[in-house]
């Protein structure tokens, strides 16, 4: 327990004071809010209707962004050799990686959500909606992508790959993300309808995710 | 002969080169026979015409890109559980050809789309999810071809199968949740298939002769990865050789 925690400890401190974390992840996703009126135009009314979905998009591919140093600095510097020898399981190592992880890259993005939502002309509502979706929603990109990050460790652009191998396996949060936030907007179908299925697709990642980050870590490192 | 006796390659490659002409012939004359009844005697729909006859090529299509991922499923286990030496092979030579069979399935769809929905692409359930396993076969073929060493992208490609099998039944799923334009099931339901007995036949008919000519295709892609690694071992050893 000891050990997770100094783990936990020391991933977020590394990430913090490395710099190239949650600032530049939340720079990020500022542009790409920044972007979108200039591709389709500064109209507020066709904004605030594609507003969850821009705010998705750009929550999704930030939270890409520092993904493949999860476990690849690790590698470089031999302290990943020194997790898979330890007596901590490696999926609790990996739970414990990915939660840092998503503390200092993923929960910035979301406290982000609703100030960018006002560039979007989104209602209080709507905005509430967002952020609560990606508060549930983005810890399971977190988790899908540790295991993209994990099979591409030992690769020299491994950065390439993972958005290859994760984007599609990320799609249906992204869809029921966006429905969630848009249901609360318009209906017809109750907020918790879609919600609850997200809140599920989650919790099915953090399952999923670290036994299979963990599987291909053993093998990967063999 | 058991799987296990197959671990030997060259056992193998034996039983493909007589199992192989064998697989070609009886492919060719399902589709023969498939495609004579399908273009020839299956009656055209009353509303759609002469169109429903791509379902013949569609269907089937969409079949065995299903069917791909779970030979692949299954290679993968064979690879991570039970470490049979030809599974890693097996799993390699099946992604090309569910990738092109998943492409086969949009091509024919997106064609008959058009004249029936008045578009080539429409956004549902259906069509995205198979959109996403042709996304899930491309990822698994550029995962094979980053990692350098065919062992080591064996067990990284098995974990990615694995985890993309659980893609399969939110396919399934989907079907269900964002059913809008396309029909729901009507072959494999509950209560016995809806399609007249003079489509089915043809159907199912097309449908063997698109296995078998998967079997033909991929055992001969399995004989030809085992004869690529051995150049490149022996490649290897002329290398250090010299």
């Amino acid at each position: 327990m000891n050990a997770l925690a100094a783990l936990l400890v020391r991933d977020m401190r590394l990430s913090v004071r490395l710099g190239g974390g949650a600032p530049i992840g939340v720079m990020f996703f500022l542009i790409v809010v920044t972007l979108f009126p200039f591709a389709v135009g500064a109209d507020l009314g066709l904004l605030r209707r594609i507003g969850p979905a821009i705010l998705w998009i750009g929550a999704l591919l930030a939270s890409l962004l520092a993904l493949d140093r999860l476990f690849a600095a690790d590698h470089e510097d031999g302290s990943l050799d020194v997790i898979l020898m330890s007596r901590v399981p490696l999926e609790l190592a990996v739970v414990v990686k990915a939660l840092a992880h998503w503390l200092t890259t993923g929960l910035p993005l979301v406290i982000a959500a609703p100030v960018l939502a006002l560039l979007l002309d989104l209602d209080p509502l709507a905005t509430g909606a967002a952020a609560l979706t990606l508060l549930v929603g983005t810890p399971a990109l977190t988790f899908i992508g540790a295991i993209g990050a994990a099979l591409a460790v030992t690769l020299r652009r491994g950065g390439l790959i993972l958005a290859v191998l994760v984007l599609p396996l990320t799609i249906p949060i992204l869809i029921f993300g966006v429905a969630a936030t848009n249901t609360a907007i318009v209906g017809p179908v109750p907020f918790g309808a879609p919600f609850t299925i997200l809140c599920g697709l989650t919790l099915m990642s953090l399952v999923v995710g670290p036994f299979a980050a963990a599987a291909a870590l053993r093998h990967g490192m063999e | 002969m058991a799987l296990i006796d197959l671990a030997n390659p060259t056992r193998f490659l034996n039983l493909v080169a007589r199992v192989l002409p064998l697989l070609a012939g009886a492919a060719a004359i399902a589709f023969a026979v498939g495609l004579y009844q399908a273009l020839l005697v299956a009656p055209n729909d009353y509303q759609q015409g002469a169109t429903v006859k791509i379902m013949f090529i569609h269907v089937p299509s969409a079949w065995l890109a299903m069917f791909c991922w779970g030979a692949m499923t299954i290679a993968a286990l064979g690879t991570l559980v039970w470490r049979h030496p030809l599974a890693d092979v097996a799993a390699k030579a099946a992604a090309p050809l569910g990738a092109a069979f998943t492409f086969l399935c949009l091509l024919t769809g997106s064609l008959w789309g058009r004249p029936m929905w008045g578009a080539y692409w429409v956004w549902d359930g259906r069509l995205t999810s198979v959109l996403v396993l042709f996304l899930m076969y491309l990822g698994v073929i550029a995962l094979w071809r980053v990692v350098e060493d065919p062992s080591r992208a064996a067990r990284a490609v098995a974990i990615l199968t694995l985890v993309g099998a659980i893609n399969l039944p939110i396919i399934k799923f989907s079907v269900d949740w964002w059913a809008t334009l396309h029909q729901p099931a009507s072959v494999l339901r509950l209560g016995g298939p809806t399609i007249h007995p003079s489509i089915l036949v043809p159907l199912l008919v097309m449908a063997l002769a698109f296995v078998l000519l998967f079997l033909t295709l991929h055992l001969a892609a399995m004989r030809n990865e085992i004869l690529r690694r051995r150049v490149r071992t022996l490649r290897l050893l002329q290398a250090r050789g010299a």
